[in-house]
This record gives C-alpha cells, sequence and structure tokens, in this order.
C-alpha cells in the first residue's frame, strides 16, 4: 500500500428529506434521539470528525442542499468502522425508523469517498460527491456501502487520471 | 470441503457434542474444558477437535488460559471456535438467499418497511401460538433458542468482556437482566439492508413475545450479534 492510501480516512454524506418540520411533533422522537446518537458517534471506534454547525451541537440546522433536506457529514478511519456505528449501534434504531421522518429518495442519498487524512471536506465538495455518484453509478470517486473502492483503489484512480 | 462433506463431519456424536458445546459459549474453548464437557479423554477431545477445524467447522487459536504472560506463563495452549462461515445443504437444491436478497432489494427501494414489519408481526403471533404474552425471560430464551437466535443472559454466560460492555445503560438500572442474542438467523440479507431486515426482525419478535406481557423486545444493537435484546417491560410488577 502507498504511503498516500494509507493516511486516507473515509469521508461520508447523508442526505435526507425532512417529511415534516424539525419542531414539528411527528419528527420529535427523531430530534429527541440525535443527542445520544452522536455522543455514540463522536465515542465510536474510528469516528474521526463530523459536520456542526457553528454554536450548535449538530449540523440539522445547516439547509445548503435545500430547505427541507438536512446533511450529516463525517470522516472514519475505515469503511468497517463507519459501518459498525451506522448499523451495529444505538444510530441502527434512527435508520430502522427513517420513513417516518423523511421522504423515500429515488437517488442515491448517501455517498463514500476517501480523502486524505486531516482533511475535513466541506458540504460543497461533499455534494459534488453526490451527485458524481448519482449521474455515473460507483466509482473510485464516490461510491456506497455496496459497491465500495479501497483507499488504494482510489489513491491509483486519480493518479490514473493525472497521467 | 463442500458443505455436505463438512456437515457430515458432525455425524460422530462426539464431535457434535464438541461443536455444540463450543459453539454455545461464544469464547474461545481450551481442550481440556472441551473434554469435560463432552464426557471424553483430552487425547480424544484433541483429536476431534482438530477434525472439525479441519472441516472449517471451527476456527484455532492459541492463548496462554492462565491469563499470565511473559516468562513462566506457560505454552500457549489451543482453543477453538465456532467458524462464522456458513454451511447449508438442501436436496433437492433450494436457493431461497437469492429470493430472499431479491425481495430484500425490491422492498427497500419501494420503501415498503411498515408492510414488511406488519407481515412479520403477524407471523410472531402465529407462531407464538398462544393468546397469551411470552411470560418470563426465561420463556422467551427457550423460544429464540428454538428459532436459533443463541440467547444468552447478559452478565452471565453472555459476558463477553469489555468489548460488550461499552454499550448504552438501561434506564431502570444497570443490574436488570437482558437477554441478548448471539446468532442473527436472517444474517446474510440484514447485513446487505440492515435497517430493513433489523427493523422486520424486530417486528417478528415483538409478535413472538406478544404485547403487554412481562418482557418486550427493544433496538439494541453491538457489532456481531442480534441487533434485539429482551428484557423485562417497564412498569411491570413481576
Amino acid at each position: 500500500m502507498s504511503p498516500s492510501a494509507h493516511a486516507a480516512h473515509l469521508a461520508q454524506l447523508n442526505v435526507a428529506t425532512l417529511r415534516h418540520p424539525l419542531d414539528d411533533p411527528r419528527t420529535a422522537p427523531f430530534v429527541g434521539m440525535l443527542d445520544s446518537v452522536n455522543a455514540a458517534a463522536d465515542a465510536a471506534p474510528g469516528f474521526v470528525w463530523r459536520l456542526v454547525a457553528e454554536g450548535a451541537d449538530d449540523a440539522t440546522g445547516l439547509r445548503l442542499a435545500g430547505e427541507d433536506v438536512i446533511v450529516n457529514l463525517s470522516v472514519w478511519q475505515t469503511q468497517e468502522a463507519l459501518w459498525d456505528f451506522t448499523y451495529r449501534s444505538g444510530h441502527l434504531e434512527v435508520m430502522r425508523r427513517r420513513r417516518e421522518w423523511f421522504e423515500r429518495h429515488v437517488e442515491a442519498h448517501m455517498v463514500l469517498w476517501w480523502v486524505p487524512a486531516g482533511h475535513r471536506p466541506t458540504v460543497g465538495e461533499s455534494l459534488e460527491r453526490l451527485a458524481d455518484l448519482q449521474a455515473h453509478g460507483p466509482s473510485p470517486r464516490a461510491f456506497t456501502f455496496a459497491s465500495s473502492f479501497t483507499a488504494a483503489e482510489a489513491a491509483a484512480a486519480v493518479q490514473g487520471s493525472a497521467v | 470441503m463442500e458443505d455436505i462433506d463438512a456437515i457430515a463431519v458432525l455425524q460422530d456424536p462426539v464431535r457434535r457434542r464438541l461443536y455444540e458445546y463450543v459453539a454455545a459459549q461464544g469464547r474461545e474453548v481450551g481442550r481440556n474444558e472441551a473434554a469435560e464437557a463432552a464426557g471424553v479423554a483430552r487425547t480424544l477431545a484433541a483429536h476431534h477437535l482438530d477434525k472439525l477445524a479441519e472441516a472449517g467447522l471451527l476456527e484455532t487459536g492459541s492463548r496462554r488460559l492462565t491469563g499470565r504472560s511473559g516468562p513462566g506463563a506457560g505454552r500457549p495452549a489451543k482453543v477453538y471456535t465456532r467458524a462464522r462461515a456458513e454451511r447449508s445443504v438442501s436436496l433437492p437444491a433450494r436457493d431461497y438467499r437469492t429470493a430472499a436478497e431479491l425481495l430484500a432489494e425490491a422492498a427497500e427501494q419501494a420503501g415498503l418497511d411498515a408492510g414488511l414489519c406488519a407481515a412479520a408481526r403477524r407471523r410472531g403471533e402465529a407462531l407464538r401460538g398462544s393468546a397469551a404474552p411470552c411470560g418470563s425471560l426465561d420463556e422467551a430464551m427457550e423460544m429464540l433458542a428454538a428459532r436459533g437466535y443463541e440467547p444468552c443472559l447478559e452478565g452471565a454466560e453472555c459476558d463477553r468482556g469489555a468489548e460488550g460492555a461499552e454499550g448504552v445503560e438501561v434506564a431502570a438500572g444497570a443490574t436488570a437482566p437482558v437477554v441478548r442474542m448471539r446468532n442473527c438467523p436472517f444474517h446474510a440479507v440484514a447485513e446487505r439492508f440492515p435497517p430493513l431486515v433489523c427493523g422486520m426482525n424486530l417486528a417478528l419478535l415483538e409478535g413472538l413475545l406478544g404485547a403487554g406481557g412481562p418482557v418486550r423486545a427493544r433496538m439494541d444493537a453491538r457489532p456481531g450479534e442480534c441487533c434485539v435484546v429482551v428484557e423485562a417491560s417497564k412498569n411491570n410488577t413481576y
């Protein structure tokens, strides 16, 4: 493995369209779980960073992808660490009830990509990765859990396209 | 080794006892312990344990079982755990797994979670086969064991050490007994579509236990285990 691939971290963006506003009683169970789930993420093995709005505990106030669209942007050491948190922690309960609170997306709403360790992706660049996945399908630039690429494959693809 | 050959290795009754004992512990088991549990001599147990490992049904490692390390700690002992790989034989050949994966993929894309959970809850109720809800944690463990969940009481034989101890504490108190399950009967599809299939599993178990009784199912996912735990219902006086 090359040094650059070794120092790669996995970035994750998820967009979710709220069925009802955050202060609506129908969304209250979701809001009630935010603090504990975010705390579980912060303490999870392999967690590196997550986007938080200035002066807030989470990113639900940021509406950079649409008025009703909340974004979830984070960085992890490995894909396994992110998978275990997403589906094998208190976060699974949020996922299980997602249809109660969020619209069903026809297009991809979650994207993964590799970043150099230490890099903090912006919402702008993250939305570009999501658009890439939606337009071209999974690639080393933008992929999903079910169709993933290693950091080495991503680095090789970047080198290949630069030649 | 093909599945049918690996499964055939279990035909020997001593091997089968050893396999079932190791599988039920959910941790590494040494030769002495396995021999004692199966009621056979250590050398015979070692022979059969290694046959099971050759067949890919058990995995081996080496550990110092005394807990000591460094000079004087003694030679590491050979230990065994159940292999994670699935083995199955169907005669005539059937392929329910592909069917399950395709149905799950379609249900996921169409957002059919609520309909799937309703069907799972009805199935659970039908499987319970009695109008009354499940009466106790012991009864729940029997029902879960019969369906392949490998239940165990947390804090007892279920204790997995520091790794398992970092879960979210239940508000009712850390001493309240909780039944965890080591095996997910829907593993392959649950790994591919976790929210959909784990939600289905929770609904199935809720139906199986029944509503309003002394025990309830709750989602509490951890790596390597079933995503659901069973515990005493809140506000119950049993």
